[in-house]
C-alpha cells in the first residue's frame, strides 16, 4: 500500500502548498508513489486519517487552530512542518511584537467578533514536529527532495549552512564585499538556491536562521555599510521574524537603543 | 630566452586555441573580474582595475589600456578545474555506472603565479595522494595554461611571503608579461605544447633591453607588496597555541559562511550527496564543502567542531600549519582572496600577526 500524504494549512497564504502543485516535472511521480489522501488545495476528496505523513502550512493564531492541531498530531505518522509560517510564525509572528487587541480594534469593524491569541507561533511549539522545511516560500526542489528521502527512509538532503555556501555554489559573487549591498545571506539557511544575490540583491532571510547565526558580527558590518538601527531591526523582522535568533538580535538592538 | 607578441599577436593566440580548447579567460561580470569563456582579445578586461581591502572589492576604470590592469577577483583555477558541483555516479536497476568528466579541454588565460602555485597544491592533494580524483585529473591533464606575470598588485596580496610570485616560475605553458609602452608581451615558454602555438604566431626574439624592462615591472610589483605573513616555524607556533584567547575573538567576527573556503584557490573539502529518484534510480554527486559548516564535523550525532572558534581554528591551523605536514607545502599561496572576500573582512595575516604578538608579550611578563 503506498503512504497517505496529507497537506493541510494553518495561518497562511496557501503558497506552500502552491509549491507542491508547482513541482511540475515530478508532480506524476509523487501522485504515483504516494496516496494524496487529504490535499483541499488540490482535491475535493476529503479522506480521513491515519495518514503516513502531513504536510502542515502556517501558524498557530487561534485556540481552535491550537485544538486541531492536537489531533492532526494523533492521525499522522510523520508531520513535516513546511514554510516560514509553520517554522517561525510567519510574517503574521509580528504581532507578537505589540498588543494585538490594538491592531483589531483598528482593523475590524466589530472587533468582538475575533477571537485569536496574542501571538503566532510555530507548529513546534505545540507538537512534535518530525522534520521542519524552512522558506517563504519553501523551496519545491527541497519539498521533492524531503518526498523522494521519505519514501526510501534516507536523511533528506536539507542543509542547514548559510545562503553564502548555495551563492558561492552558484558562482555568485558576494553582493556585500564586491558591491557594499546588506546581505542576510550569511546568517540566513540555505535553500532557495541564492536567487536574490543572483540578481545583485541582498537576501531577505526568507528561509530564517542559518545554524549558527553571528548576528552580532553582521549587524556589525552592517552598521559600517550605513545601515542604521531601525532598518536593521525592520530586516530582522519580516518572514522571519518570530525565529528566536532574529527575535533576541532585534531586542539586543532596541535595548542599546 | 623570450618572444615579443603584442595585442594582434595575442588575438592570434586565443584564435588559435579555440581550434583545440574551450578558451577561458578573465571578463567583466557583475561588475568584477570573473572567468569566464573568451572569443577574442575584445573580450578581456581592457583598461580596468581592482580595488580590494578587507570584505571590499570594487572594480574602477584604471588609467591605462592595460588588458591584466588588474589584480585578481574570487575566480581561480580551482572555479574551473574542481568545480562546486560534480557527478560521480549513478544507480539503476541494480548497476552503478561511474559518472565520466565530459569537459572539452580547457585553456585558462590571465592565471598568476600564486594561482599557478594553488594548481599545485591541489595537483599534490587531488592527485598524487593514494586517491586520484578522476574529474580533476581529467581537466587537469587536457589543460593549457597562458599565465600573466603581476605588474600591479592589491593591498591583500602577500605572495612574496609564500614564495609563490609575483614572478611566473613554472606551471605554465606560455607565461605573459603585459609592457604598456608601445603595448605589447612579452612571452616565456614554459611548455613544448606553449612552443608549438608560439610558433604560430607573428612573433620575434626579445632584445635583453625588452626583457629587463619586463622583469624591472615584476620586480617593482614585487617590492610593493607589504602585507607581509611570518611563517617561521608557523606549524609549530600554530600547534602550540591552540588554546589561545585569539580563536574565541576571531570567532566574535567569523560568520561562518564559507566564503573565505569557496574563495581559497586551495580548500578542496567535499562532500558526497546522494540522492533517489521516484523511479528508483539514484545519484550521488561531490559537492564543494566547508570546515566552517556545522555538518562537516557531524560525527556520532552532534558536530565535532560547533562553537566558531574552533571551526576557524581548524581552518587556519590546516592552512598555514598542518597542510605542511600533510602535503610538504603550505596550503596557503598567499592570494589575500579569504580576506576580500570575508564579508566582514578578517584577515588571517592580521589574526596570525596578533597571536604571535600575544604570545612574545606574554613571553616578555
Amino acid at each position: 500500500m503506498k503512504p497517505r500524504l496529507a497537506v493541510l494549512k494553518f495561518a497562511s497564504c496557501d503558497g506552500c502548498q502552491l509549491s507542491l502543485l508547482d513541482a511540475e516535472d515530478e508532480l506524476l511521480a509523487i501522485a504515483g508513489a504516494v496516496d494524496i489522501a487529504y490535499f483541499p488545495e488540490a482535491s475535493r476528496e476529503y479522506l480521513d486519517g491515519p495518514y503516513d505523513v502531513t504536510l502542515i502550512e502556517g501558524s498557530v493564531t487561534t485556540e481552535h487552530d491550537r485544538n486541531r492541531l492536537r489531533q492532526i498530531r494523533q492521525d499522522t505518522a510523520m508531520l513535516v512542518s513546511i514554510g516560514a509560517c509553520a517554522t517561525a510564525g510567519g510574517v503574521q509572528a509580528l504581532k507578537n511584537f505589540g498588543n494585538v487587541d490594538d491592531f483589531v480594534s483598528l482593523v475590524y469593524a466589530t472587533p468582538d467578533y475575533i477571537s485569536t491569541l496574542s501571538t503566532s507561533t510555530p507548529i513546534s511549539d505545540h507538537v512534535r514536529v518530525d522534520f521542519e522545511l524552512r522558506g517563504c516560500p519553501i523551496n519545491k526542489h527541497q519539498l521533492v527532495e524531503l518526498i523522494a528521502a521519505l519514501l526510501v527512509g534516507r536523511k533528506p538532503n536539507i542543509p542547514t549552512y548559510s545562503v553564502c555556501v548555495e551563492c558561492k555554489a552558484r558562482g555568485n559573487p558576494c553582493v556585500m564585499v564586491a558591491h557594499g549591498t546588506p546581505c542576510l545571506g550569511p546568517i540566513t539557511q540555505a535553500g532557495c538556491g541564492a536567487i536574490c544575490p543572483a540578481y545583485n540583491r541582498g537576501c531577505y532571510g526568507c528561509f530564517g536562521p542559518s545554524e549558527s547565526p553571528n548576528t552580532d558580527s553582521l549587524e556589525s558590518w552592517w552598521q559600517s555599510l550605513g545601515v542604521g538601527d531601525d532598518e536593521w531591526i525592520r530586516t530582522l523582522r519580516t518572514f522571519n521574524a518570530g525565529a528566536p535568533p532574529f527575535v533576541e538580535a532585534g531586542a539586543k538592538t532596541e535595548a542599546r537603543r | 630566452m623570450a618572444h615579443i607578441i603584442d595585442i594582434d599577436g595575442l588575438d592570434g593566440l586565443i584564435a588559435s586555441l579555440k581550434a583545440e580548447f574551450d578558451v577561458i579567460g578573465p571578463i567583466v561580470r557583475d561588475g568584477l573580474i570573473r572567468y569566464g569563456p573568451i572569443g577574442s582579445v575584445a573580450d578581456l578586461p581592457r583598461g580596468w582595475t581592482d580595488v580590494q581591502e578587507g570584505g571590499s572589492y570594487r572594480l574602477e576604470p584604471g588609467n591605462t589600456e592595460a588588458l591584466f590592469g588588474f589584480v585578481l577577483g574570487p575566480d581561480s583555477g580551482k572555479t574551473n578545474l574542481f568545480p562546486p558541483r560534480a557527478p560521480m555516479w549513478t544507480y539503476r536497476e541494480g548497476s552503478f555506472s561511474a559518472t565520466p568528466d565530459s569537459t572539452r579541454p580547457m585553456a585558462i588565460i590571465g592565471l598568476r603565479a600564486c594561482d599557478l602555485a594553488a594548481i599545485a597544491i591541489q595537483d599534490e592533494v587531488l592527485l598524487n595522494g593514494p586517491y586520484v580524483d578522476s574529474h580533476y585529473a581529467a581537466r587537469r591533464s587536457q589543460l593549457f595554461i597562458v599565465a600573466v606575470n603581476c605588474t600591479t598588485f592589491a593591498t591583500n596580496c602577500f605572495c612574496t611571503s609564500m614564495n609563490t610570485g609575483p614572478r611566473l616560475e613554472s606551471g605554465f605553458d606560455l607565461g605573459l608579461t603585459e609592457v604598456l609602452d608601445d603595448h605589447h608581451f612579452v612571452v616565456h615558454v614554459g611548455s613544448e605544447a606553449g612552443a608549438s602555438f608560439l610558433a604560430g604566431l607573428d612573433q620575434r626574439q626579445a632584445t635583453s633591453d625588452e626583457l629587463a624592462e619586463a622583469d624591472q615591472l615584476i620586480d617593482i610589483t614585487a617590492n610593493s607588496i607589504t602585507k607581509r605573513l611570518d611563517t617561521t616555524d608557523i606549524a609549530q607556533f600554530l600547534a602550540d597555541n591552540l588554546e589561545s584567547p585569539r580563536w574565541s575573538a576571531i570567532a566574535e567576527r567569523c560568520l561562518a559562511c564559507t566564503n573565505c573556503t569557496a574563495a581559497c584557490p586551495t580548500c578542496f573539502c567535499t562532500s558526497p550527496v546522494d540522492t533517489t529518484d521516484f523511479d528508483g534510480s539514484a545519484a550521488r554527486e561531490r559537492v564543494w564543502d566547508s570546515c566552517f559548516s556545522l555538518d562537516y564535523s557531524y560525527m556520532g550525532g552532534d558536530p565535532v567542531r560547533s562553537s566558531g572558534s574552533s571551526r576557524y581554528r581548524q581552518w587556519m591551523t590546516h592552512k598555514l600549519g598542518t597542510w605542511i605536514e600533510q602535503f610538504g607545502t603550505s596550503g596557503c599561496v598567499g592570494c589575500g582572496r579569504c580576506i576580500t572576500w570575508c564579508p566582514v573582512g578578517i584577515d588571517i595575516t592580521e589574526e596570525m600577526a596578533a597571536m604571535r604578538a600575544e604570545v612574545l608579550a606574554k613571553e616578555a611578563r
